[in-house]
């Protein structure tokens, strides 16, 4: 078979196993609720609410007039206990409502089905999504309603839909699409109409036969959708990549997918869609994978937005073994946790325990020997070793015209390096040197 | 509390399991078949020139390392490579001092003089011969034959010293490509074997440390040239130390080009420097020469064959 994928990019180990065949679980109602007010990329919200108000599921609680962002809903019925600066993923302090949860998850009167995709108009659709707080799924966060409509002068021709997964251990998507492929279906045909195009690509890797037969089973009697295999590969799953794979077009350097006429959304995204228009359900819950080999019982959860990681880690039976890491996302991108004390957001797709077996906990750098792996292994097709050296040497400038700023930060080039040598972080640096510069020229 | 254990460093989170020590252990191994069919064919002194060219090398590392109050890296084998690489292309006739001092500038000079591993611009086993070659050539060009008195060499008795591309060069003799390709012929310990040198290059493709791109291009180009000057393709890819200079030397990490074009042009350069001196030049052989010339040139190879990155747009299109 000729399956459709990218240049360079590496094949790492997948360790899927433990929960890709495990049903998605409702997971136990938290007692508290923490929401960050800030969990999309763009503008943070400002409270609606405030301490001592009662508040109910799927109640708007934060919103900003920015141009770029997306409301936060309350995810449990309860009393609000707090607002105030809470330890985000990553470290962050970050402005969140601490809801109390009273156990009776009673619906806010806002949440009611908006109406059926024939019988609602794009513009329509876009400020449901909006209105919902869907950003994407798959862990950039990008609020969704802003991606649907094309810059003036641009538009869009082809949906593409990314179900690929291609983050080691991470299974949600795989699960969305094996127990929920009509809902996938409905998310996508209101995504297209959307975004005003009649063709979609649904791209998943070769390594979930289960899901593409459930997708192309749903996808029959839909006009318009097709399903497309991709080859097992990191990063697959990469916006410029999935976009090369699926329809041979590159997304200038620089540019978005809208330049070659695309916009891009992940299978989770499009069941939210569904949710928001089925249902009136704004973005309130998700499903996260808890794997790792420091779980006990790894599996998929469906988890309230705000819910403390620590909290999933105990449904899931706890630690068996002390983690060297905890991750939230996958472990190529994803941010490893001072604490267990941070929520779930909507950008959370999975969180990992992993043990010092799994990842690599020492500092065992030495010096590159040229191999050449990494760029290889570039699916940018940039020159990591060279980029990284200049970087580490302070000359940001040369690291600059070794294209660094082009560099997607997938991980691909540090993971393959025999000589462990920390690439991405020097090449995050300099792209991080290179804007500031940049901001003070301007 | 557990939390306070909890590492936390930037992503990628995992590490692929292969390892710079590794694949230069991949490499000895797969040095091994080369080396067994030296020691069979030239028996206990090839031996000893290797295990000579070994130690010295290793012993080398350690002491500068040592010297400098630098960490001793031996275990990463690098240096083991060296001297092993090194080894392999002197003649087994050699006294087991020339392996020492060959090591000693491999890896004293040409490797830390610049900086030690990952910094050196020449293939240090390369640079070692080089010297030795300079230094003593009759040692260095006094050959044996594995098979006394092959019967096609009849009444070339004074020339049983040479090897088959100076055979070629000086009396116009052709050896046999069967003699040629399983390696019963006059030349350095570990280059005359080519199903050996292969099977070890096999071993590297498979094992994802090389890929056909530079010896590809090296070969290719040597079949090509020598052809269109009216040469025996086929003889001159089987002589000498092609073949191990292809899969061994011209694939060094460290001293030859990252970019795909830049190694296309690099075996492409070594391919045509190759045939030139072996037609032209003073020497029978020069696939040594030939690449610490286009070592020379890697790092303008590397500067001006940049991938064309992805969404780049091609200037003027
Ligand atoms: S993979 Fe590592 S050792 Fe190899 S060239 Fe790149 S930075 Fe150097
Ligand atoms: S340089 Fe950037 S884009 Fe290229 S492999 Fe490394 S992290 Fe990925």
């Amino acid at each position: 078979m000729n399956l459709r994928s990218f240049l360079g990019g590496t094949h790492v180990p997948y360790s899927k196993e433990s929960t890709a065949s495990k049903p998605v679980r409702q997971a136990r109602l938290p007692a508290r609720v923490t929401i960050p007010l800030h969990q999309h990329t763009g503008a943070p919200c400002e409270p609606l609410v405030k301490a001592g108000d009662h508040v109910l599921v799927g109640q708007k609680i934060g919103d900003s007039p920015a141009k770029l962002t997306a409301p936060v809903h309350a995810s449990v019925s309860g009393k609000v206990a707090a607002i105030g600066y809470y330890l985000q993923s990553g470290g962050r302090l970050v402005n969140s409502v601490v809801i109390e949860s009273d156990g009776e998850q009673q619906l806010s009167p806002d949440v009611k089905p908006r109406g059926t995709i024939e019988n609602l108009s794009p513009g329509d659709i876009v400020g449901i999504i909006r209105d919902a707080g869907i950003v994407g799924l798959g862990g950039a966060a990008f609020p969704t309603y802003f991606k649907l409509v094309p810059p003036p002068g641009k538009r869009f021709d082809t949906l593409v839909v990314n179900g690929s997964e291609c983050e080691p251990y991470l299974t949600a998507d795989h699960r969305i699409m094996l127990e929920r492929p009509n809902d996938v279906t409905y998310g996508i045909r209101a995504l297209m109409k959307a975004a005003g195009v009649d063709r979609a690509f649904l791209g998943i890797e070769d390594n979930k036969p289960d899901a593409i037969e459930a997708m192309r089973r749903a996808a029959s009697g839909v006009p318009g959708i097709e399903v497309v295999v991709l080859a097992t590969k990191y990063p697959q799953g990469a916006e410029k990549q999935l976009v090369k794979a699926i329809l041979g077009r590159e997304i200038p350097s620089g540019g978005l997918p809208v330049d070659v006429g695309v916009v891009v959304n992940n299978v989770g995204t499009a069941v939210a869609v569904a949710e928001a228009l089925e249902k009136g359900m704004p973005l309130v819950e998700r499903v996260v994978t808890v794997a790792g080999s420091c779980i006990r019982e790894p599996q998929n959860l469906k988890v309230k937005i705000g819910t403390a990681i620590g909290d999933l880690i105990e449904e899931c039976g706890g630690f068996v073994k002390e983690p060297a890491k905890v991750i939230i996302g996958g472990p190529m991108m994803g941010v490893a946790q001072f604490s267990t004390d941070v929520p779930v957001t909507k950008g959370t797709s999975g969180v990992l325990a992993l043990s010092k077996d799994e990842v690599e906990v020492e500092d065992t750098s030495m010096p590159c020997v040229r191999c050449g792996k990494c760029v290889g292994a570039c699916p940018m097709r940039l020159l990591p070793l060279f980029i990284s050296q200049r970087a580490e040497a302070g000359r940001f400038d040369e690291a600059e015209e070794y294209n660094a700023l082009d560099c997607i930060e997938c991980g691909s080039c540090g993971y393959i390096c025999p000589s462990r040598r920390p690439l991405v972080q020097a090449i995050r640096l300099a792209k991080s040197e290179i804007m500031a510069r940049r901001r003070k020229k301007q | 509390m557990a939390e306070k254990r909890l590492i936390v460093s930037s992503s990628p989170h995992l590490r692929s399991p292969i390892a710079t020590p590794q694949i230069m252990r991949d490499v000895i191994i797969a040095l091994i078949p080369a080396s067994a069919m030296g020691i069979l064919f030239f028996k206990l002194q090839a031996l000893l020139v290797i295990l000579v060219g070994v130690a010295f090398a290793i012993i080398t590392e350690a002491v500068i390392q040592k010297a400098l109050h630098k960490p001793v890296t031996i275990n990463d084998y690098s240096a083991a490579v060296a001297g092993l690489l090194l080894a392999l292309v002197l003649p087994p006739t050699v006294p087991l001092w020339i392996p020492a001092i060959g090591s000693i500038v491999a890896i004293g000079v040409a490797k830390h003089v610049f900086g030690g591993l990952g910094q050196n611009p020449f293939n240090p086993a390369l640079i070692g011969r080089a010297v030795l070659l300079a230094s003593w050539p009759v040692l260095m060009t006094r050959w044996v034959w594995p098979v006394s008195q092959a019967p096609w060499m009849q009444g070339f008795d004074a020339l049983t010293t040479a090897t088959p591309l100076a055979l070629l060069k000086l009396s116009g003799i052709k050896t046999p490509y069967a003699a040629l390709f399983f390696g019963n012929v006059a030349g350095s310990i570990g280059e005359t074997s080519v199903p050996a040198i292969l099977l070890g290059a096999l071993y590297l493709i498979w094992r994802g440390h090389i890929t056909f791109r530079i010896p590809g291009y090296f070969i290719g180009t040597v079949a090509v040239l020598s052809a269109l000057f009216g040469q025996d393709p086929l003889f001159h890819i089987l002589a000498g130390g092609l073949m191990i200079g292809a899969f061994f030397m011209a694939t060094d990490y460290v001293s030859t080009p990252v970019t795909p074009r830049g190694q296309a042009l690099f075996g492409i350069g070594c391919g045509v420097l190759t045939v030139m001196i072996r037609l032209f030049g003073g020497y029978p052989e020069g696939v040594c020469y030939a690449i610490l010339i286009m070592d020379a040139t890697t790092a303008v190879l590397d500067k001006f064959t940049r991938p064309r990155k992805f969404g780049e747009v091609r200037r003027g299109a």
